[in-house]
């Protein structure tokens, strides 16, 4: 089940070359990019790791397209999303974000239906892929 | 890895109007300032207008389909102190961005304490910091012999140059790198890293300014000042040029600029010296001889700390 989240999510996955139009949109709004990874699909996880520091005052996309080679080159079996964080005054929030690498494999959901008092029903999703330990739960079987 | 696409995109051309080329690019007037604006510097000039040629029929075999390889840009600067060495970085950044060899015409201008760290581990992500700033523009390092220290084989100068000779090598159409310093210790330091001479396409000298070029670049301060020279002291000047010159530590254009502030602090005093009297706009603006004469430099002839 392909994941989809933040801007773009309805759009095919981004070309290298199109990923690096994005940054520099976001470099010429004068926004801090960054690099997250994570292997915990869940929709709810906002807790993803970042790669090296955030980076600030560049002008440039081609450095960021190079530290997300970097990120691949390690990482490249996770999700990856850069964001675009703006620190102006009033916003001070990520004002952009999107999915630039995904697993090759991507199992998706279990649907759990727990029955509770009277006739409810509490729902929770399960990610298959998060049954194993984190950082062995794409890949390498 | 976007050059190469962008070249593919379009047709090859055939016929291309030079003129036109060269008129559309406005290189014309970033030279034409660089030649009014810079005192002296003859080779260098000549230098900077052969490479803007060189780029300019480059960048029409590009489109012309006829170039395909992305040519090395990164350059030295070679020259004694205050020969405007950064001067001229800044300008050649213009004229890359112009060309459309660089993609953002930013000059990111530093030295060795940029590039090092302190302790291990911390040298590598603070270069990687600066390059990446540096992507799309000029990274200038100046006083580059400095990140090599042969003296002390622990230093961490050594890992900062590998990392930039690797990125000057695998990006080059990303970032041009210009190493400015010393003629002499710049020398050692290619001997000592040969990596750098082989990548490095352009080496420019500058040369040492002759005592005219020096008074002319004098009375240009001044006058962006709004101060003259009286003609004793424009005389006195002469003279003090010869005498500072052949004394330590002359950093040529930036020893004028430090004689200009320290005369114009000895006339302010001398105007201050005599309260009762009406002043008039020719009297501050005009500097004496006995503002010029006052210097160290005429009386002890060490002048080590009057030259910085």
């Amino acid at each position: 089940m392909r994941i989809t989240q933040g801007c773009f999510s309805f759009l095919p996955d981004l070309t290298d070359e199109q990923i690096a139009a994005q940054v520099q949109y976001c470099l010429d709004k004068g926004w801090a990019v960054n690099i997250e990874f994570t292997d915990e699909p869940h929709p709810r996880n906002t807790y993803w790791d970042m790669w090296g520091l955030p980076m600030f005052d560049l002008r440039d996309a081609a450095g960021i397209m190079k530290e997300l080679a970097d990120c691949r080159r390690v990482y490249g079996d996770r999700y990856i999303r850069i964001s675009g964080f703006d620190s102006g005054y009033g916003w001070e929030s990520v004002r952009l974000s999107f999915i630039v690498n995904r697993p090759q494999e991507e199992p998706g959901f279990r649907l759990d239906r727990q029955e509770s008092v009277g006739r409810n029903i509490r729902y929770s999703t399960h990610a298959y892929a998060a049954t194993r330990p984190e950082g062995r739960r794409y890949g390498d079987q | 890895m976007t050059q190469s696409q962008g070249q593919t995109r379009e047709t090859p051309l055939q016929t291309i109007d030079l003129r036109h080329e060269f008129a559309d690019i406005g290189i014309g007037d970033v030279l034409d300032q660089l030649d009014s604006e810079l005192i002296g510097l003859k080779p260098v000039k000549t230098r900077i207008r052969e490479i803007a040629s060189l780029l300019l029929v480059e960048r029409i075999r590009q489109k012309m389909a006829l170039a395909n390889t992305f040519p090395t840009l990164h350059m030295s600067f070679t020259g004694n102190p205050g020969t405007g060495k950064t001067t001229v970085a800044l300008r050649m950044a213009g004229i890359l961005h112009r060309l459309g060899f660089v993609r953002r015409g930013h000059v990111i201008s530093v030295t060795r304490d940029d590039l090092v760290g302190q302790y291990i581990g911390h040298t590598a992500p603070k270069t990687k910091e600066i390059l990446k700033k540096a992507m799309g523009g000029v990274l200038f390092i100046d006083e580059a012999y400095y990140l090599y220290r042969p003296e002390n084989e622990r230093d961490y100068g050594q890992e900062a140059i590998e990392i930039l000779l690797q990125i000057m090598e695998q990006q080059r159409e990303d970032l041009v790198v210009i190493l400015a310093g010393y003629g002499d210790r710049m020398e050692k330091f290619f001997q000592s890293n040969p990596g750098f001479r082989s990548r490095i396409a352009h080496h420019i000298d500058f040369p040492d300014y002759s005592d005219a070029e020096l008074l002319w670049i004098a009375e240009t301060m001044l006058q962006q000042q709004n101060y003259r020279f009286s003609p004793e002291a424009r005389e006195a000047f002469v003279r003090y040029i010869t005498v500072r010159k052949a004394q330590p530590l002359f950093s040529n254009a930036r020893s004028i600029r430090n004689a200009l502030d320290r005369i114009r602090l000895r006339q302010a005093n001398r105007i201050v010296a005599k309260l009762d009297r009406m002043l008039t706009a020719d009297d501050v603006m005009s500097i004496e001889a006995g503002d010029v004469l006052a210097s160290r430099v005429f009386s002890n002839g060490t002048g080590t700390d009057s030259g910085r």
